[in-house]
């Protein structure tokens, strides 16, 4: 049955009429039938048409790989329209993982040596495009040969089919690097814009390359000004600027070329300034051309007034009314404003605008580049912007912002009120957005404020009386409530209107939070702890509060319910020690955050100073443990605590008498760790080599001055993990001009072989003066505890 | 129905390019006139300027110029509106074959050839 067939034109109409996908599958499906019927044994004359419509529906998406040895019949026909077709299917089906690409390669050498131009310029646009690697080696001298022909035509086609192969098969390169030079003395423009895309290709590859073609960079500059300083050439010229894409790739090799090379880049100095200066702006073309002329700058080493000159270049096209442009300023404006921060400083009040753009990514860039670009001058009027943008941005940029404005003011605020003020004011207008340390930065910093106690402690309860919600903001209003709740009583502060507040508002407010269902498990817990600070702090007796812990004793979160049943212990039992523990936190430093750690270390300082209470009645060790920071107060939460330091003036002094053996000589330098008039303490160090983990110190003391030591006591204080055992000293006195000196033994065992960490307490008496003295020992050999 | 072709001067995976086309063609649509014409799409960036009807998007990769690209498009589109004399989709999709054989003078393997118009439309003229 022969049916008639379509010509590709009706068949387009036939899917187009198609109202539905199912409608338009059949059609195609029964197209694709009467193809391969045709393909089988069809006229060849029409092979061409089929093979079109064949095309038109792979375009579409269908499976078309039966095309394939049609393509190959068609490319070896020897008219032009099959020709045509042929390697156009070429292109589209085959590619290099089908083995049929192979087959091609006769047709095109054939087609190449023919010397029918249209007929070379579809093969070599085939061959760059599908171009395997084998095709590629076997046909590069074809390709070759044809680079040289005296057809502009041909020869233009061939250059980018060389990019091609160069790609493929870099070891082509070397075929194709002696005719560049020669191409680049062309006066056709397409050649020399595949030239140049050569040239880039050749360079990028190769460094051998590279420093070859920097000898071309004069010829280049040369091109280029020819092309910016002729008028209006009616060829080439696309809205007044003489062809713009001839110019930008030669900028663009000019940057490869000018890259960390100081020569090439004067040399191309004054044509960048040039071109900068004299292309018109008001069409696009013109900027395109500015623009890669600011990477170019940006890329090369440029004299510093060409970079001021490209800043400025983008600091207009800011101000310029088509987006387009204005986000590709932004994006290079970040890139460069690492490097030329002063020069970027001065569109600041433009790029404080496209904050308020409509467009999201707009505005995201112009948010970094204005958090780029905060510093300590215009820090102030930088955070107002920022704030007021926070306050209108769209959610997925408030987090971004926030910390942005956070990080912007740790390093640059001016006073410490202002710090608090803006950490503040960005807690409650984005609090649920901020990171998750910036509760602890903000507790940290308004402990260390001792003269913002006051001021801090009313503006929190302020914000916190009128919104409970924004739950950052809620854990370190309760946590200042808690440690400062005396000076909010006394209404005291002097630069905020001042408050009266009592002191059942303030327990009200803390009950409030800790009922509101917003209210996290680990804000649950700050409050629980600030009501519980709250009892010493606060001169009314203290029965709503102990009332409320001994509710939330049985509550069903586990961690309020441990918390509530120790604060409640501590009423009942221990209510001596309760001012002492509930005193106010002495500055955390700033460490990492380390959380099961201190939250370990808290827990047994806890259980310690209930269970035996050793601790409060040693009064030389307490000294030192005044250190151990009771962790009582700090919030467990799981997720961030304040960051803690682990004392360093450990615990476990065990003052014990054990028979000595005279440590064998050590290994390890003695160390001299303190002198003072003629008083010297050496440390000599052994580890015997049966017990990895213990370290033996005798500490010599010396004495050179006229005076004698007396009643001299040495104590020793070390880390948590380790152990320390002393044993007697040889005696407390050491004579006057270097008498007997006294030695005594330590031993410290180190398990986890962490660092060691040792202080020293001192206490003597020399020279009618009694003397104490306490340091940590620095400069400890790492053999010491390795 | 709105088709527009691309020549993939890289190599895809067969099933990709529907996906990939449905997926950009979705992004493009989905952006209002006032958003600017470049767009990030996974490695590459998308550059499309709106000329009426007929949309016209050209993936390139991260090193390129955007704004000499949109150059390029507004020179095809001219191109094109010579050759056709006022260009529109319809012409697009009936003469596909024509519009290829152009598209191939003036890019060969993602680099930009010839830009001269009198130059590119010479061959497809004489097929005629």
């Amino acid at each position: 049955m022969v049916v008639p067939l379509l010509k590709l034109q009706d068949l387009i109409e036939e899917i187009r009429r198609a109202k539905t996908q199912a409608q338009e599958r059949e059609v195609i499906q029964k197209e694709c039938a009467h193809i391969r019927a045709s393909f089988r044994d069809g006229d060849p004359l029409q092979r061409h048409r089929q093979l079109a419509k064949l095309l038109y529906v792979h375009m579409l998406g269908y499976p078309a790989h039966f095309g394939q040895m049609e393509c190959l019949k068609l490319i070896a026909s020897p008219r032009f329209t099959d020709k045509r077709v042929g390697y156009l299917g070429a292109m589209l089906l085959l590619d290099e993982r089908h083995d049929a690409h192979l087959l091609i390669t006769n047709s095109i050498k054939n087609d190449l040596s023919q010397g029918i131009q249209p007929v070379q310029g579809l093969a070599l646009c085939t061959l760059s495009t599908m171009g395997s690697a084998e095709m590629c080696r076997d046909l590069a001298t074809e390709v070759e040969k044809l680079l040289l022909q005296p057809s502009p035509y041909v020869r233009k086609k061939a250059i980018p089919t060389a990019v091609h192969m160069i790609r493929k098969v870099p070891e082509l390169s070397d075929i194709f690097l002696p005719p560049c030079a020669k191409l680049l003395h062309e006066r056709h423009h397409g050649i020399l814009l595949g030239t140049i895309t050569l040239i880039m290709e050749l360079c990028e590859r190769n460094p051998a390359a590279l420093r070859h073609f920097r000898k071309v960079v004069p010829q280049l500059v040369q091109i280029l000004r020819m092309l910016v300083t002729t008028g209006y050439s009616t060829e080439h010229s696309i809205s007044g600027v003489s062809d713009p894409f001839l110019q930008v790739q030669i900028l663009r090799l000019l940057r490869i070329l000018g890259r960390n090379h100081e020569e090439s880049s004067e040399t191309m100095n004054d044509l960048l300034a040039q071109v900068a200066t004299n292309t018109d702006t008001s069409r696009n073309a013109g900027n395109a051309v500015l623009f890669e002329t600011v990477l170019t700058i940006m890329d090369i080493r440029s004299a510093a007034g060409l970079r001021v000159l490209a800043v400025n270049i983008l600091g207009r096209f800011l101000l310029n009314s088509d987006k387009n442009i204005r986000y590709v300023a932004l994006t290079s404006l970040l890139r460069l404003v690492q490097s030329d921060h002063n020069a970027v400083q001065r569109h600041r009040p433009t790029v404080v605008e496209c904050l308020r753009e409509t467009d999201a990514s707009l505005s995201r860039r112009a948010l970094e580049l204005s958090l780029a670009l905060v510093n300590s001058s215009n820090v102030r009027a930088m955070t107002q912007e920022l704030q007021a943008f926070l306050e209108s941005s769209p959610l997925d940029l408030r987090a971004d912002c926030a910390s942005g404005i956070l990080l912007a003011a740790e390093r640059f605020a001016p006073t410490k009120r202002w710090h608090i003020d803006t950490i503040l004011h960005v807690l409650i207008t984005a609090g649920a957005h901020v990171r998750d340390d910036a509760v602890a930065n903000l507790t940290q910093l308004i402990g260390g404020a001792q003269e913002l106690h006051a001021y801090s402690v009313c503006r929190l309860y302020s914000a916190l009386a009128e919104d409970i919600s924004q739950q950052p903001l809620v854990q370190v209003a309760a946590w200042c409530i808690g440690e400062y709740g005396d000076l909010l009583l006394e209404g005291s502060c002097e630069e905020v209107e001042p408050l009266q507040v009592e002191e059942e508002e303030v327990l009200a407010l803390l009950e409030k939070v800790l009922q509101s269902q917003m209210s996290l498990p680990a804000t649950r817990g700050y409050a629980l702890t600030a009501l519980m600070k709250l009892s010493t702090r606060l001169r009314g007796d203290n029965n709503r509060i102990r009332q409320v812990v001994s509710i939330y004793g049985s509550c069903l979160d586990v961690e309020l319910q441990q918390r509530a049943v120790e604060y409640n212990t501590l009423f009942r039992k221990y209510d001596h020690m309760r001012a002492a523990i509930l005193e106010k936190m002495p500055l955390v430093e700033r460490g990492g955050p380390q959380v099961d750690e201190e939250a370990k270390e808290s827990k047994e300082a806890v259980q310690v100073s209930k269970a035996a209470a050793p601790v409060p009645t040693e009064p030389q060790a307490s000294k030192l443990l005044d250190l151990l920071d009771l962790l009582d107060d700090t919030p467990e939460d799981a997720q961030h605590p304040p960051p803690l330091d682990p004392s360093p003036g450990g615990t476990l002094v065990h003052l014990l008498d054990l028979p000595c053996a005279l440590p064998p000589p050590a290994p390890i330098p003695n160390l001299k760790v303190f002198e003072r008039e003629g008083v010297q303490l050496n440390l000599s160090f052994t580890r015997p080599p049966g017990s990895p983990a213990l370290l033996l110190v005798t500490v010599t003391t010396t004495n050179s001055s006229e005076g004698d030591v007396t009643h001299f006591i040495c104590q020793a204080a070390v880390p948590k993990s380790f152990q320390l055992q002393l044993q007697a000293p040889s005696g407390n006195t050491v004579p006057a001009w270097g008498g007997l000196p006294i030695t005594q033994l330590f031993r410290i065992l180190n398990p986890n072989k962490a660092p060691l960490r040792l202080k020293l307490r001192l206490t003597y008496n020399h020279l009618g003066q009694s003397v104490q003295e306490i340091f940590e020992v620095n400069n400890l050999p790492v053999e010491t505890w390795q | 129905m709105i088709k527009f072709f691309l020549m993939y001067y890289e190599h895809v995976e067969i099933n990709k390019p529907t996906l990939l086309e449905t997926e950009v063609i979705k992004s493009c649509l989905s952006r209002s006139n006032e958003q600017y014409s470049f767009i990030e799409y996974k490695d590459f960036k998308l550059i499309y300027p709106e000329n009426a009807a007929l949309f016209i998007v050209v993936g390139v990769n991260d090193t390129e110029n955007e704004m000499a690209i949109y150059e390029f498009i507004h020179n095809f589109v001219e191109v094109l509106d010579e050759y056709f004399s006022r260009v529109s989709e319809l012409d697009i999709m009936f003469n596909l074959e024509k519009v290829h054989i152009i598209l191939e003078e003036m890019v060969l393997n993602g680099c930009i050839v010839e830009t001269n118009r009198a130059r590119i439309l010479a061959p497809p003229q004489i097929l005629d």
